[in-house]
């Protein structure tokens, strides 16, 4: 299909606040993107009528509980049905920070054995603790089938900044660790500006992840959680050091995560 | 105060009480003022008194609340807009008309759309969008509960620049806190450590503005030993906001809605918390005139807010900050010419047997009052419905100038709007009080490169990563100059924001203050703050600036604390005017005096600037190796507050003063050097002076520098490398310049004092050769790093 004819429904709630310039992003490599609240998708029950849903940044409902933890909750509840299809004609979702948050929450990922009812795992308090914004640097690890980061070159090392309080990654299991690395679904690590991995030294590692990961997809590709914000790393004046090259680069690396999935979705549907 | 013989409880079935003004004398009036709370003094009671003997009868405690927080100093500040009586018997009438809005008034710039009026100030931007900014202090609730009076001092904030319908785009913040090492066993009953302070309040912040998602941009952090018992806290917020839709129009017959939070009994009597002096007792007193913050309420309320703006659907909107109820429907009725009828039964509260005064009066948080016409009510509260907010129509605006209020069906309150907005003139004294203090006569040491090292850790100049890094300052995206920049996360000047998609248009936002100045005298504090806030500005590209000044100072009924603010305002008056940098809006913070004394009397200037093209500002980082570094601007012997002296124990008395004429000179330079291209890099020189800022640029750029103070633009009688490296004199700037442009820039800035003292380096060596040519700082740029990184409080 055309760019043209991609429809993006960002959800939103009391909360989110990433969602404009997610949206921005999209449009401006032509996709049409909305943001819709959630009261209104789940009484119009319209989730079909997109192609790729993403759940942006924010602190939805006040992250009370654990992160995230409400919102996906209340998603799976009101419109589960519609995520479960959604899921199945393999439309691609993707959440960002907050947006990662919710769908492990959900138990949309890992994914491991499917949608899962409770959390697989979990974004726990960063290590050292605290909320860091900050900018970090990502080595892409995916081998092509992720629909959020095809057109990224394998070993890529990618720069965008990460905002959180909870964003440390981990498992129940060293098994769980190795079924996700042999799965390909690991997709992001922190790493140096060289791209050695930073081995869960901080602040290359900017929240104690386990085995440094930022991002991780489902075993199918399709649904695809990450810690930093690609929107706010979308154009090359939102670098943090850009000054020091006199006029600001067109685009920065946040870019290819928006066009990998709209791209994506053009040549599959 | 129950039960006292002055007051007697109405027989109704819900708790309202009458106050017997009528019979009391002078005794009871002060009596009854301090038993409900109220603040008022004397002569204000008196005037309540004969307004109600007008009437015939007793007032209520609604009407004693509702007056007593209109005429509080918060409210009403009554300082700013009485009559000053100076020693030679010569009056002021309203400082703020005197000095303040003369001259927004005087300038009278074409770009200013709303000053001082409303609930912030607004100036064009681009197209129909205007840039709308306020800044608050929370100073006495931090002092008592630093997180939960932090948060609502970003809260309040944030609900002024809603209040001109404008959306949020960015916060700041400037903190003044005491020594964090300060001595516990110093601190008297009812004071809490700096450290306690200096926590709770940068969490408080840091929680508000994040779950909000607007970016914390710009801030300053402050230790000063006055701030031990009286914590500053500066918030405030920058707004955009389409001018078409700035629509303030209510008209009698309006609805009254408030929407958002439901009220409790969180925020009593704050306002008049926030006129008197903190002593052992606040905390007891005053716990519950703190407030509880919830961003998320404040985020779904901006949510639908900008949704009824877009479409028009409301005829005047403002914020319930301090006084609740009673201001925002009392200066909204004022305001249109209108009265109101108000029911308190509508009001949703968060639990029951809450007193209709309390009602009036609460200061609960994320609540908003908008007038809406009739036939628009329901869309209306639709609209609040889908983002889950609660919104009700509690009264309506009456075409007759009074003001009723019922509670249960019965009438508890009903004063004519006139007299509620026309308190007595309040009158202070000013004292011109010199401090007795001597510049300090010392050789000048031989090893400047410890000097230089102990001052970049001094706590004041002293990296502030680990606090910025805990606010999100790139949420909106929208962030192009960061509040810290280069490799190593050096301090920017100002943060640019680029507000609108289709537009390269930036808003420049920065700040001024030196509370040492202060120390030694208020005016050249205040003028150098505005000085400060200006050339930070300046230094990144902005231009067209508007100012903010934030007072914040001891008790104004004390008259050498009326004096020093008398200077203040006068400098204010000079300065701006010779800048042509209009005030748009401010906010005075006074009685901050606690046992252990005054606030040393700090003006904040807050500078609103715009770059025409985000593309083209400047960060203060080197750049490049083998460029050039010049300084523009003379140096003078004005080491008076500076942290060199501060470093040796010393005060001194050589306050930085501000050359207008010069000062006017080197910022066209600059800008006019940025537009052209020629600058890589440019930094300010402020504390620290020359040899700070010099340290400062290649720390952050993670590059070496050499300088000879040989030519460096001095007056004759700095002839001593100390004085030329750690002087604070105003309106100075370290600029880079590639080799090849050379001959262009000094062609460029030709009309201000400049000279050529430096040369980046390719290796990381930071080496200053002093005025005899001799090596007088020899470091690198790890140890600079290491000093700067690692703030020392001494012992």
């Amino acid at each position: 299909m055309k760019i043209g004819d991609i429809r993006v429904c960002i959800i939103r709630v009391g909360g989110t606040n990433c969602d404009a310039e997610t949206k921005r992003a999209f449009e401006d490599l032509g996709a049409r993107a909305s943001i819709r609240h959630l009261n209104e998708v789940s009484k119009r029950r319209d989730l079909l009528d997109y192609h790729i849903l993403v759940f942006p940044g924010g602190f939805s409902y006040g992250d009370y509980v654990r992160a995230g933890a409400i919102l996906a909750k209340t998603v799976m509840s009101r419109i589960g049905k519609e995520i479960r299809l959604f899921i199945d004609e393999g439309r691609p979702i993707l959440g960002i920070c907050n947006g990662f948050q919710i769908l492990v929450e959900a138990g949309l990922l890992p994914g491991l054995n499917g949608i899962s009812d409770y959390p697989e795992a979990a974004l726990a308090t960063n290590i050292p603790i605290g909320y860091r914004c900050m900018w970090v640097y990502l080595k892409h690890e995916g081998d092509g089938r992720c629909a959020s980061t095809w057109l990224i070159p394998k070993g890529r090392i990618l720069r965008m900044p990460v905002a959180h309080a909870e964003g440390r990654f981990i498992l129940s299991s060293e098994k769980d660790l190795e079924r996700l690395i042999d799965n390909g679904q690991i997709i992001l690590r922190y790493c140096d500006e060289n791209g050695e991995y930073a081995n869960g030294r901080f602040p290359e590692n900017p929240n104690g992840s386990l085995y440094d990961i930022a991002g991780i997809c489902n075993p199918d590709g399709t649904i695809f959680g990450l810690m930093p914000h690609p929107e706010r790393a979308y154009y090359g004046w939102q670098l943090p050091d850009w000054t020091r090259i006199g006029r600001p680069p067109k685009y920065g690396d946040g870019r290819l995560i928006f066009e990998s999935i709209v791209k994506h979705v053009a040549k599959k549907f | 105060m129950m039960g006292r013989i002055y007051i007697r409880r109405r027989d109704v079935p819900f708790e309202l009480y009458e106050v017997n003004l009528l019979e009391a004398g002078d005794e009871e009036l002060v009596k009854i003022s301090e038993e409900m709370g109220l603040a008022l003094n004397l002569e204000e009671m008196r005037a309540i008194k004969a307004y109600f003997m007008g009437k015939g009868r007793n007032p209520t405690d609604v009407e004693m609340q509702a007056l007593g927080q209109t005429w509080s100093e918060h409210c009403f500040h009554k300082t700013f807009k009485g009559v000053v009586v100076l020693p030679d018997g010569r009056k002021i009438d309203s400082l703020f008309r005197t000095f303040i809005a003369r001259v927004t008034r005087e300038l009278n710039m074409p770009w200013c759309i709303s000053v001082f009026e409303d609930n912030a100030g607004i100036v064009h931007f681009e197209g129909d969008y205007g840039v709308a900014v306020k800044v608050e202090t929370h100073n006495h609730p931090s002092a008592i509960e630093p997180f939960g009076g932090a948060a609502t001092g970003i809260g309040g904030v944030i609900r002024d620049i809603l209040g001109v319908w404008a959306d949020p785009i960015a916060c700041t913040d400037v903190l003044g806190f005491g020594p964090l090492n300060y001595d516990y066993n110093r601190l008297p009953p009812g004071i809490k450590h700096p450290k306690y302070i200096f926590r709770g309040v940068v969490a408080g912040i840091g929680h508000y503005g994040n779950n909000m998602g607007i970016p914390t941009v710009n801030g300053a952090i402050y230790f000063d030993e006055s701030y031990v018992g009286n914590v500053v806290v500066y918030c405030g917020c920058i707004g955009i906001l389409p001018i078409s839709r700035y629509v303030k129009k209510a008209k009698a017959g309006d609805h009254l809605v408030l929407a958002g939070g439901r009220t409790g009994r969180d925020g009593i009597h704050g306002v008049t918390f926030a006129s008197l002096e903190l002593t052992e007792k606040s905390e007891e007193v005053s716990r519950p005139a703190v407030q509880i913050a919830n961003p998320i309420e404040e985020e779904k309320l901006k949510r639908a807010i900008i949704s009824i703006r877009d479409l028009g659907l409301a005829s005047s909107i403002t914020d319930l900050g301090g006084g609740g109820l009673s201001s925002a429907i009392g200066e909204t009725a004022y305001k249109f010419n209108c009265g109101a009828h108000v029911e308190l039964d509508k009001v949703p509260l968060k639990y029951p047997n809450i007193a209709p005064w309390e009602i009036y009066i609460s200061e609960s948080q994320e609540r908003m009052l908008l007038t809406v016409p009739e036939e628009n009510l329901d869309k209306v509260l639709e609209i609040f419905r889908e983002e889950d907010v609660e919104a009700t129509s509690v009264g309506r605006l009456t075409d007759d100038r009074v003001l009723r209020i019922f509670y249960g069906g019965f009438k508890v309150a009903e004063i004519d709007i006139p007299f509620l907005f026309n308190p007595p003139k309040s009158y202070r004294a000013a004292i011109f009080v010199k401090p007795d203090l001597k510049e300090p006569i010392f050789n000048e040491p031989d090893d400047l490169t410890n000097f230089l090292l102990k001052i970049l850790s001094s706590p004041n100049i002293a990296s502030k990563e680990s606090v910025i890094r805990t606010y999100d300052h790139e949420v909106k995206g929208n962030t192009v100059l960061k509040p810290l920049c280069g490799k190593n996360n050096g301090p920017s000047d100002a943060a640019v924001i680029k507000p609108l998609d289709n537009s390269w248009r930036g808003i420049v936002i920065s700040c001024g203050m030196n509370p040492q100045y202060g120390k030694i005298d208020a005016y050249w504090m205040a003028a150098s703050a505005i000085d400060e806030a200006i050339r930070n500005n300046v230094a990144v590209g902005g231009r067209r600036i508007a100012l903010l000044d934030n007072f914040v100072w001891g008790n104004p009924e004390k008259p050498d604390r009326m004096g020093s603010l008398v200077r203040a305002c006068m400098a204010c008056y000079r300065f701006a005017k010779g800048f042509r940098t209009p005030f748009i809006s401010g906010k005075d913070s006074l009685y901050n005096e606690s046992p252990l004394g005054p606030v040393t009397p700090t003006l904040l200037i807050t500078a609103v600037g715009i770059a025409p093209d985000v593309r083209r500002i400047v960060s203060m980082d080197l750049k490049e190796p083998g460029n050039l570094l010049y300084i523009v601007g003379r140096t003078y012997a004005e080491l008076g507050g500076s942290e060199y002296y501060r470093a040796r124990g010393f005060l001194g008395r050589s306050v930085p003063k501000v050359r207008l004429r010069e000062a006017r000179r080197n910022m066209r330079a600059i800008l006019r050097a940025i537009d052209r291209g020629y600058v890589r890099a440019c930094h300010d020189i402020s504390e620290g002076g020359l040899a700070v800022a010099a340290a400062e640029m290649a720390l952050a750029g993670g590059l070496g520098l050499e300088i000879w103070l040989e030519n460096v633009p001095r007056a004759h009688e700095v002839q001593r490398n100390d004085y030329v490296l750690f002087s604070e004199s105003n309106s100075r700037f370290l600029v880079e310049v590639p080799e090849k442009y050379k001959e262009m820039f000094e062609l460029t800035v030709r009309n201000a004092p400049y000279a050529l003292i430096g040369e980046v380096k390719n290796d990381r060596s930071f080496i200053i050769n002093g005025l005899d040519g001799r090596r007088i700082v020899n470091t690198d740029v790890e140890s600079l790093l290491r000093a700067w990184r690692n703030p020392s409080f001494g012992d």
